[in-house]
Protein backbone atom coordinates (compact mmCIF):
# COMPACT_ATOMS: atom_id res chain seq x y z
CA UNK A 1 0.00 0.00 0.00
CA UNK A 2 2.90 2.30 0.88
CA UNK A 3 4.08 1.63 -2.38
CA UNK A 4 1.68 1.65 -4.60
CA UNK A 5 -0.71 4.65 -3.27
CA UNK A 6 2.10 7.48 -4.47
CA UNK A 7 2.79 5.55 -7.42
CA UNK A 8 -1.36 5.82 -8.08
CA UNK A 9 -0.92 9.41 -7.20
CA UNK A 10 1.54 10.59 -9.24
CA UNK A 11 -0.54 8.52 -12.44
CA UNK A 12 -3.37 10.69 -11.36
CA UNK A 13 -1.54 13.83 -11.13
CA UNK A 14 -0.08 13.35 -14.57
CA UNK A 15 -3.35 11.97 -16.06
CA UNK A 16 -5.25 15.55 -15.03
CA UNK A 17 -2.69 17.24 -16.41
CA UNK A 18 -2.64 15.71 -19.67
CA UNK A 19 -6.47 16.00 -19.46
CA UNK A 20 -6.58 19.27 -19.08
CA UNK A 21 -3.66 20.63 -21.39
CA UNK A 22 -3.98 17.56 -24.08
CA UNK A 23 0.00 18.76 -25.64
CA UNK A 24 1.51 15.81 -25.22
CA UNK A 25 -0.80 13.19 -26.80
CA UNK A 26 -2.39 15.33 -29.62
CA UNK A 27 1.47 16.28 -30.44
CA UNK A 28 2.75 13.05 -30.57
CA UNK A 29 -0.34 12.02 -32.34
CA UNK A 30 0.12 14.62 -35.31
CA UNK A 31 3.59 13.38 -35.58
CA UNK A 32 2.49 9.86 -35.84
CA UNK A 33 0.41 10.74 -38.13
CA UNK A 34 2.99 12.68 -39.92
CA UNK A 35 6.07 9.80 -39.89
CA UNK A 36 2.84 7.32 -41.37
CA UNK A 37 2.24 9.71 -44.50
CA UNK A 38 6.02 10.43 -45.35
CA UNK A 39 6.75 6.57 -45.06
CA UNK A 40 4.03 6.29 -47.67
CA UNK A 41 5.59 8.85 -49.90
CA UNK A 42 8.95 7.46 -49.27
CA UNK A 43 8.40 4.32 -49.66
CA UNK A 44 5.73 4.00 -52.47
CA UNK A 45 3.39 1.60 -50.39
CA UNK A 46 1.75 -0.23 -53.29
CA UNK A 47 -1.10 -3.36 -52.74
CA UNK A 48 0.84 -5.91 -52.84
CA UNK A 49 4.01 -4.14 -50.88
CA UNK A 50 1.84 -3.46 -48.00
CA UNK A 51 1.91 -6.35 -46.11
CA UNK A 52 6.00 -6.41 -46.21
CA UNK A 53 6.08 -2.89 -45.40
CA UNK A 54 3.41 -2.24 -42.92
CA UNK A 55 5.02 -3.72 -39.61
CA UNK A 56 8.11 -1.70 -40.01
CA UNK A 57 6.27 1.82 -40.65
CA UNK A 58 4.01 1.15 -38.00
CA UNK A 59 6.89 0.62 -35.45
CA UNK A 60 8.94 3.31 -36.50
CA UNK A 61 5.81 6.12 -36.33
CA UNK A 62 4.67 4.51 -32.68
CA UNK A 63 8.78 4.38 -31.98
CA UNK A 64 9.12 7.96 -33.06
CA UNK A 65 5.83 9.41 -31.50
CA UNK A 66 6.62 7.38 -28.34
CA UNK A 67 10.51 8.97 -27.61
CA UNK A 68 8.62 12.20 -28.52
CA UNK A 69 5.71 11.66 -25.67
CA UNK A 70 8.16 10.47 -23.30
CA UNK A 71 10.66 13.49 -23.38
CA UNK A 72 7.79 15.53 -23.48
CA UNK A 73 6.69 14.35 -19.90
CA UNK A 74 10.00 14.87 -18.04
CA UNK A 75 10.50 18.38 -20.06
CA UNK A 76 7.13 19.34 -18.24
CA UNK A 77 8.30 18.14 -14.48
CA UNK A 78 11.68 20.13 -15.18
CA UNK A 79 10.20 23.18 -16.56
CA UNK A 80 7.73 23.41 -13.27
CA UNK A 81 11.17 22.32 -10.40
CA UNK A 82 8.46 19.50 -10.26
CA UNK A 83 10.65 16.62 -10.20
CA UNK A 84 12.68 17.99 -7.34
CA UNK A 85 9.72 18.34 -5.35
CA UNK A 86 8.76 14.39 -6.38
CA UNK A 87 12.56 13.62 -4.85
CA UNK A 88 12.01 15.54 -1.78
CA UNK A 89 8.75 13.59 -1.26
CA UNK A 90 9.22 10.97 1.43
CA UNK A 91 8.28 8.64 -1.54
CA UNK A 92 10.46 5.16 -2.58
CA UNK A 93 12.24 6.29 -5.81
CA UNK A 94 11.04 2.76 -7.24
CA UNK A 95 7.65 4.15 -6.72
CA UNK A 96 8.71 7.62 -8.65
CA UNK A 97 9.69 5.81 -11.50
CA UNK A 98 7.11 2.72 -11.71
CA UNK A 99 5.05 5.58 -11.81
CA UNK A 100 6.37 7.98 -14.65
CA UNK A 101 6.26 4.22 -16.61
CA UNK A 102 2.84 3.78 -15.98
CA UNK A 103 2.08 7.37 -17.44
CA UNK A 104 4.17 7.00 -20.02
CA UNK A 105 2.94 3.54 -20.91
CA UNK A 106 -0.26 4.80 -20.84
CA UNK A 107 0.25 7.93 -23.31
CA UNK A 108 2.17 5.56 -25.23
CA UNK A 109 -1.16 2.86 -25.68
CA UNK A 110 -3.55 6.17 -26.10
CA UNK A 111 -1.71 7.38 -29.22
CA UNK A 112 -1.22 4.03 -30.58
CA UNK A 113 -4.98 2.92 -30.34
CA UNK A 114 -5.12 6.32 -32.06
CA UNK A 115 -3.00 5.23 -34.97
CA UNK A 116 -3.51 1.79 -35.58
CA UNK A 117 -7.10 2.93 -37.47
CA UNK A 118 -5.69 5.57 -39.16
CA UNK A 119 -2.85 3.50 -40.19
CA UNK A 120 -5.20 0.41 -41.06
CA UNK A 121 -7.74 2.76 -43.20
CA UNK A 122 -4.54 4.28 -45.08
CA UNK A 123 -2.75 1.26 -46.24
CA UNK A 124 -5.91 -0.66 -46.67
CA UNK A 125 -4.96 -4.02 -43.79
CA UNK A 126 -7.01 -5.47 -41.40
CA UNK A 127 -4.24 -5.27 -38.46
CA UNK A 128 -7.03 -6.42 -35.37
CA UNK A 129 -5.67 -9.19 -33.69
CA UNK A 130 -5.16 -10.61 -30.23
CA UNK A 131 -1.55 -11.25 -30.90
CA UNK A 132 -0.70 -7.70 -32.46
CA UNK A 133 -2.40 -6.76 -29.48
CA UNK A 134 -0.17 -8.59 -27.40
CA UNK A 135 2.99 -7.01 -29.35
CA UNK A 136 1.80 -3.89 -28.59
CA UNK A 137 1.37 -4.14 -25.19
CA UNK A 138 4.27 -5.75 -24.11
CA UNK A 139 6.54 -3.40 -26.49
CA UNK A 140 5.11 -1.04 -25.33
CA UNK A 141 6.37 -1.76 -21.97
CA UNK A 142 9.46 -2.13 -22.56
CA UNK A 143 9.55 1.25 -24.43
CA UNK A 144 8.50 2.85 -21.45
CA UNK A 145 10.61 1.25 -19.13
CA UNK A 146 13.54 2.04 -21.11
CA UNK A 147 12.41 5.46 -22.29
CA UNK A 148 11.45 6.13 -18.63
CA UNK A 149 14.74 5.79 -17.53
CA UNK A 150 16.61 7.42 -20.34
CA UNK A 151 14.47 10.56 -20.57
CA UNK A 152 14.74 10.70 -16.78
CA UNK A 153 18.76 11.09 -18.03
CA UNK A 154 18.45 13.00 -21.22
CA UNK A 155 16.52 15.69 -19.93
CA UNK A 156 19.68 16.74 -17.90
CA UNK A 157 22.21 16.81 -20.33
CA UNK A 158 22.28 19.77 -22.77
CA UNK A 159 20.93 18.89 -25.81
CA UNK A 160 17.92 16.38 -24.79
CA UNK A 161 15.89 16.21 -27.80
CA UNK A 162 18.88 14.37 -29.11
CA UNK A 163 19.69 12.32 -26.34
CA UNK A 164 17.26 10.98 -25.89
CA UNK A 165 16.63 8.76 -29.06
CA UNK A 166 20.89 8.46 -29.24
CA UNK A 167 20.54 6.47 -26.09
CA UNK A 168 16.90 5.08 -26.36
CA UNK A 169 16.94 3.71 -29.77
CA UNK A 170 20.28 1.21 -29.59
CA UNK A 171 19.12 -0.29 -26.56
CA UNK A 172 15.53 -0.90 -27.49
CA UNK A 173 16.52 -2.73 -30.62
CA UNK A 174 15.14 -5.80 -29.78
CA UNK A 175 12.01 -4.78 -28.40
CA UNK A 176 11.47 -3.11 -32.22
CA UNK A 177 12.48 -6.30 -34.39
CA UNK A 178 10.46 -8.76 -31.72
CA UNK A 179 7.38 -6.26 -32.36
CA UNK A 180 8.13 -5.55 -36.30
CA UNK A 181 8.50 -9.45 -36.45
CA UNK A 182 4.93 -10.09 -34.49
CA UNK A 183 3.30 -7.68 -36.63
CA UNK A 184 4.07 -9.02 -39.43
CA UNK A 185 2.79 -12.31 -38.73
CA UNK A 186 -0.68 -11.37 -37.50
CA UNK A 187 -0.78 -8.76 -40.28
CA UNK A 188 -0.22 -11.19 -42.80
CA UNK A 189 3.63 -11.49 -44.23
CA UNK A 190 4.59 -13.55 -41.73
CA UNK A 191 6.22 -16.67 -43.03
CA UNK A 192 5.43 -19.12 -40.33
CA UNK A 193 3.36 -18.95 -37.33
CA UNK A 194 6.50 -20.08 -35.28
CA UNK A 195 7.31 -16.35 -35.11
CA UNK A 196 4.93 -15.59 -32.58
CA UNK A 197 5.41 -18.15 -30.11
CA UNK A 198 9.38 -17.50 -30.79
CA UNK A 199 9.09 -13.39 -29.71
CA UNK A 200 6.07 -13.03 -27.66
CA UNK A 201 8.55 -14.61 -24.86
CA UNK A 202 11.58 -12.73 -25.78
CA UNK A 203 9.79 -9.33 -25.80
CA UNK A 204 8.62 -10.84 -21.83
CA UNK A 205 11.88 -11.60 -21.04
CA UNK A 206 13.27 -8.24 -22.22
CA UNK A 207 10.34 -6.60 -20.15
CA UNK A 208 11.09 -8.24 -17.11
CA UNK A 209 15.04 -7.83 -17.33
CA UNK A 210 14.67 -4.11 -17.76
CA UNK A 211 11.61 -3.51 -15.27
CA UNK A 212 14.00 -4.96 -12.53
CA UNK A 213 17.07 -2.73 -13.94
CA UNK A 214 15.62 -0.15 -14.92
CA UNK A 215 14.15 0.76 -11.37
CA UNK A 216 17.38 0.08 -9.67
CA UNK A 217 19.65 2.13 -11.64
CA UNK A 218 16.89 4.60 -11.77
CA UNK A 219 16.79 5.00 -7.62
CA UNK A 220 20.80 5.03 -7.70
CA UNK A 221 21.47 7.57 -10.02
CA UNK A 222 18.92 10.02 -9.60
CA UNK A 223 20.10 12.60 -6.89
CA UNK A 224 19.50 16.41 -6.95
CA UNK B 1 44.92 33.73 -14.42
CA UNK B 2 48.05 34.28 -15.57
CA UNK B 3 49.45 34.68 -11.99
CA UNK B 4 48.05 30.99 -10.97
CA UNK B 5 49.47 29.65 -13.92
CA UNK B 6 52.98 31.37 -12.61
CA UNK B 7 52.31 29.17 -9.93
CA UNK B 8 52.11 25.82 -10.62
CA UNK B 9 51.99 23.10 -8.07
CA UNK B 10 53.66 21.30 -10.48
CA UNK B 11 57.49 21.38 -11.30
CA UNK B 12 57.44 21.72 -14.85
CA UNK B 13 59.39 18.99 -17.02
CA UNK B 14 58.60 16.60 -14.43
CA UNK B 15 55.87 13.96 -14.79
CA UNK B 16 53.30 14.01 -12.50
CA UNK B 17 52.68 11.38 -9.78
CA UNK B 18 49.96 9.05 -11.63
CA UNK B 19 49.66 6.29 -9.48
CA UNK B 20 51.25 3.67 -11.59
CA UNK B 21 54.51 5.24 -11.55
CA UNK B 22 56.51 4.06 -14.31
CA UNK B 23 54.15 1.27 -14.88
CA UNK B 24 53.17 2.59 -18.31
CA UNK B 25 56.47 3.44 -19.21
CA UNK B 26 57.39 -0.65 -19.40
CA UNK B 27 54.43 -1.74 -20.58
CA UNK B 28 54.96 0.70 -23.87
CA UNK B 29 58.48 -0.67 -24.54
CA UNK B 30 57.00 -4.64 -24.05
CA UNK B 31 54.11 -3.68 -26.24
CA UNK B 32 56.04 -2.13 -28.78
CA UNK B 33 58.68 -4.40 -29.12
CA UNK B 34 55.83 -7.39 -28.74
CA UNK B 35 54.40 -5.54 -31.29
CA UNK B 36 56.98 -5.73 -33.83
CA UNK B 37 57.36 -9.58 -33.21
CA UNK B 38 53.67 -9.69 -34.15
CA UNK B 39 53.64 -8.51 -37.37
CA UNK B 40 56.31 -10.22 -38.17
CA UNK B 41 54.45 -13.53 -37.18
CA UNK B 42 51.23 -12.67 -38.90
CA UNK B 43 53.56 -11.53 -42.23
CA UNK B 44 56.40 -14.07 -42.24
CA UNK B 45 55.66 -16.70 -40.07
CA UNK B 46 52.14 -17.17 -40.26
CA UNK B 47 51.19 -19.74 -43.43
CA UNK B 48 49.35 -18.16 -46.44
CA UNK B 49 45.70 -19.55 -46.24
CA UNK B 50 44.74 -21.94 -49.41
CA UNK B 51 41.65 -20.98 -50.38
CA UNK B 52 41.40 -16.89 -48.88
CA UNK B 53 45.24 -16.27 -49.93
CA UNK B 54 47.25 -13.21 -48.16
CA UNK B 55 43.27 -11.20 -47.48
CA UNK B 56 42.89 -13.77 -44.77
CA UNK B 57 46.34 -12.18 -42.70
CA UNK B 58 43.59 -8.98 -41.67
CA UNK B 59 41.91 -12.14 -39.72
CA UNK B 60 44.85 -11.55 -37.13
CA UNK B 61 44.51 -8.30 -36.68
CA UNK B 62 40.32 -8.58 -36.73
CA UNK B 63 39.88 -11.22 -34.38
CA UNK B 64 41.82 -10.02 -31.37
CA UNK B 65 41.03 -6.72 -32.08
CA UNK B 66 37.00 -7.32 -31.72
CA UNK B 67 38.08 -9.32 -28.62
CA UNK B 68 39.72 -6.57 -26.89
CA UNK B 69 36.95 -4.44 -27.72
CA UNK B 70 34.48 -6.61 -25.82
CA UNK B 71 36.78 -7.23 -23.29
CA UNK B 72 36.95 -3.66 -22.55
CA UNK B 73 33.18 -3.15 -22.18
CA UNK B 74 33.12 -5.76 -20.00
CA UNK B 75 35.52 -3.69 -18.15
CA UNK B 76 33.45 -0.63 -18.34
CA UNK B 77 30.04 -2.42 -16.75
CA UNK B 78 32.19 -3.80 -14.05
CA UNK B 79 33.44 -0.47 -13.53
CA UNK B 80 30.15 1.27 -13.33
CA UNK B 81 29.05 -1.88 -10.91
CA UNK B 82 32.20 -0.64 -8.58
CA UNK B 83 31.45 3.23 -9.34
CA UNK B 84 28.31 2.72 -8.34
CA UNK B 85 28.64 0.79 -5.35
CA UNK B 86 31.78 2.55 -4.26
CA UNK B 87 31.22 5.93 -4.86
CA UNK B 88 34.81 5.94 -5.84
CA UNK B 89 36.08 8.17 -8.82
CA UNK B 90 38.70 5.98 -9.77
CA UNK B 91 36.15 4.03 -10.76
CA UNK B 92 34.24 5.91 -12.98
CA UNK B 93 37.99 6.85 -14.26
CA UNK B 94 38.59 3.38 -15.82
CA UNK B 95 35.10 3.05 -17.08
CA UNK B 96 35.60 6.11 -18.97
CA UNK B 97 39.13 5.34 -20.30
CA UNK B 98 37.64 1.92 -21.16
CA UNK B 99 34.76 3.07 -22.79
CA UNK B 100 37.22 5.49 -24.51
CA UNK B 101 39.63 3.06 -25.90
CA UNK B 102 36.51 0.27 -26.43
CA UNK B 103 35.20 2.47 -29.17
CA UNK B 104 38.64 3.01 -31.09
CA UNK B 105 39.12 -0.89 -30.83
CA UNK B 106 35.25 -1.73 -31.78
CA UNK B 107 35.92 0.97 -35.00
CA UNK B 108 38.99 -0.87 -35.95
CA UNK B 109 37.20 -4.00 -35.37
CA UNK B 110 34.10 -2.96 -37.84
CA UNK B 111 36.41 -1.16 -40.46
CA UNK B 112 38.73 -4.73 -40.40
CA UNK B 113 35.70 -6.27 -40.68
CA UNK B 114 34.44 -4.62 -43.56
CA UNK B 115 37.61 -4.78 -45.48
CA UNK B 116 38.23 -8.18 -45.07
CA UNK B 117 34.07 -8.99 -46.17
CA UNK B 118 34.80 -7.33 -49.09
CA UNK B 119 36.81 -10.44 -51.07
CA UNK B 120 35.69 -13.25 -48.63
CA UNK B 121 32.09 -12.52 -49.02
CA UNK B 122 31.58 -10.31 -52.31
CA UNK B 123 29.84 -7.83 -50.02
CA UNK B 124 31.13 -4.59 -47.45
CA UNK B 125 28.42 -5.65 -45.03
CA UNK B 126 26.00 -8.23 -44.45
CA UNK B 127 23.15 -8.40 -41.43
CA UNK B 128 24.56 -10.74 -39.48
CA UNK B 129 24.20 -11.40 -35.64
CA UNK B 130 27.49 -10.98 -35.16
CA UNK B 131 28.04 -7.55 -37.11
CA UNK B 132 24.69 -6.00 -36.37
CA UNK B 133 24.94 -6.43 -32.50
CA UNK B 134 29.12 -4.95 -33.01
CA UNK B 135 27.48 -2.14 -34.90
CA UNK B 136 24.90 -1.99 -32.19
CA UNK B 137 27.67 -1.80 -29.34
CA UNK B 138 29.40 0.75 -31.32
CA UNK B 139 25.84 2.71 -31.24
CA UNK B 140 25.77 2.33 -27.43
CA UNK B 141 29.22 3.10 -26.50
CA UNK B 142 29.43 6.23 -28.72
CA UNK B 143 26.27 7.30 -27.12
CA UNK B 144 27.80 6.66 -23.62
CA UNK B 145 30.69 8.92 -24.63
CA UNK B 146 28.52 11.64 -26.25
CA UNK B 147 26.01 11.64 -22.87
CA UNK B 148 29.88 12.19 -20.70
CA UNK B 149 30.39 15.07 -22.24
CA UNK B 150 26.70 16.45 -22.57
CA UNK B 151 25.91 16.46 -18.76
CA UNK B 152 26.86 19.92 -17.20
CA UNK B 153 27.45 18.47 -13.82
CA UNK B 154 30.47 16.16 -13.94
CA UNK B 155 29.46 13.76 -10.88
CA UNK B 156 26.14 13.51 -12.23
CA UNK B 157 27.30 12.58 -15.62
CA UNK B 158 29.26 9.73 -13.87
CA UNK B 159 26.48 8.38 -12.43
CA UNK B 160 24.59 8.75 -15.75
CA UNK B 161 27.37 6.89 -17.49
CA UNK B 162 27.37 4.19 -14.90
CA UNK B 163 23.61 3.17 -15.28
CA UNK B 164 24.10 3.59 -18.96
CA UNK B 165 27.52 1.26 -19.07
CA UNK B 166 25.46 -1.49 -16.92
CA UNK B 167 22.19 -1.48 -18.85
CA UNK B 168 24.32 -1.44 -22.39
CA UNK B 169 25.97 -4.70 -21.28
CA UNK B 170 23.11 -6.22 -20.32
CA UNK B 171 21.55 -5.69 -23.71
CA UNK B 172 24.22 -6.96 -25.81
CA UNK B 173 23.40 -10.51 -25.70
CA UNK B 174 19.83 -9.92 -25.77
CA UNK B 175 20.59 -7.60 -29.01
CA UNK B 176 22.53 -10.85 -30.28
CA UNK B 177 19.53 -13.16 -29.75
CA UNK B 178 17.15 -11.51 -31.38
CA UNK B 179 19.07 -10.41 -34.41
CA UNK B 180 20.28 -14.20 -34.48
CA UNK B 181 16.54 -14.84 -34.40
CA UNK B 182 15.66 -12.00 -37.29
CA UNK B 183 18.22 -13.37 -39.47
CA UNK B 184 17.06 -17.34 -38.69
CA UNK B 185 13.55 -16.32 -40.31
CA UNK B 186 15.19 -14.29 -43.46
CA UNK B 187 18.45 -16.39 -44.28
CA UNK B 188 21.34 -14.40 -45.77
CA UNK B 189 22.15 -14.95 -49.20
CA UNK B 190 25.54 -14.28 -48.06
CA UNK B 191 27.13 -17.56 -45.74
CA UNK B 192 30.76 -16.86 -44.25
CA UNK B 193 33.12 -19.61 -45.44
CA UNK B 194 34.79 -19.34 -41.73
CA UNK B 195 31.66 -19.52 -40.24
CA UNK B 196 31.32 -22.85 -39.78
CA UNK B 197 35.05 -23.95 -40.58
CA UNK B 198 36.19 -24.02 -37.15
CA UNK B 199 39.87 -25.91 -37.45
CA UNK B 200 42.44 -23.26 -37.68
CA UNK B 201 45.72 -24.89 -38.34
CA UNK B 202 47.91 -25.17 -35.26
CA UNK B 203 50.44 -22.40 -36.41
CA UNK B 204 47.39 -20.18 -37.75
CA UNK B 205 46.13 -20.52 -33.96
CA UNK B 206 48.94 -20.46 -32.37
CA UNK B 207 49.77 -16.84 -33.84
CA UNK B 208 45.91 -15.69 -33.01
CA UNK B 209 46.48 -16.04 -29.60
CA UNK B 210 49.80 -14.46 -29.54
CA UNK B 211 48.19 -11.06 -31.36
CA UNK B 212 44.93 -11.58 -28.90
CA UNK B 213 47.86 -11.54 -26.15
CA UNK B 214 49.40 -8.27 -27.95
CA UNK B 215 46.39 -6.76 -28.47
CA UNK B 216 45.51 -6.69 -24.56
CA UNK B 217 48.49 -5.34 -23.56
CA UNK B 218 48.49 -2.65 -26.30
CA UNK B 219 44.37 -2.03 -24.70
CA UNK B 220 45.95 -2.09 -20.65
CA UNK B 221 48.64 0.54 -21.72
CA UNK B 222 46.05 2.58 -23.73
CA UNK B 223 43.80 2.36 -20.75
CA UNK B 224 45.98 3.47 -17.86
CA UNK B 225 47.54 6.22 -20.08
CA UNK B 226 43.66 7.57 -20.67
CA UNK B 227 43.25 7.38 -16.78
CA UNK B 228 46.26 9.15 -16.23
CA UNK B 229 45.44 12.13 -18.50
CA UNK B 230 42.06 12.09 -17.25
CA UNK B 231 43.88 12.50 -13.90
CA UNK B 232 45.57 15.62 -15.32
CA UNK B 233 42.50 16.76 -16.61
CA UNK B 234 40.92 17.06 -13.45
CA UNK B 235 43.57 18.94 -11.88
CA UNK B 236 43.90 21.55 -14.96
CA UNK B 237 40.17 22.02 -14.23
CA UNK B 238 40.56 22.47 -10.30
CA UNK B 239 43.91 24.90 -11.16
CA UNK B 240 41.23 26.69 -13.61
CA UNK B 241 38.44 26.58 -10.87
CA UNK B 242 40.64 27.84 -8.26
CA UNK B 243 42.66 30.59 -10.22
CA UNK B 244 39.34 31.99 -10.97
CA UNK B 245 37.99 32.00 -7.60
CA UNK B 246 41.33 33.89 -6.48
CA UNK B 247 40.68 36.47 -9.00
Amino acid sequence: MRFFRPMATLVWKDLLLELRSRDIVVSALVFGLVVVVVFNFALQVSAERVAELAPGILWVAFAFAGTLAMSRAFVREREQGGFEGLLLAPVSRDAIFLGKVAVSFLFMLVIEAALLPVFAVLLNFTGFSLTLAAAILLATLGFATVGTLFSAIAVQTRSREVMLPVLFFPIILPVLIGAVEISGAAIGSGPESGVVTRWLPLLAVFDAVFLVICPWIFSIIVEE
Amino acid sequence: MASALGNPPISSGQRPRTGFPGLSGILLVITAVLMLVNLYLIFMVAPTDSVLGHVQRIFYFHVPIAIVSFVAFFVVFVASIGYLVTRKSRWDSVAHAAAEVGVVFVSLALLTGIVWARPVWGVWWTWEPRLTTTLILWLIYVAYLMLRSYVPNKSQGALYAAGLGIIGFVDVPIVYYSVQWWRSIHPSAVVGPLADSGALEPVMQWVLFFSLGVFLLLFLYLLLERMHLRNVEDRLSALRYASRMRG
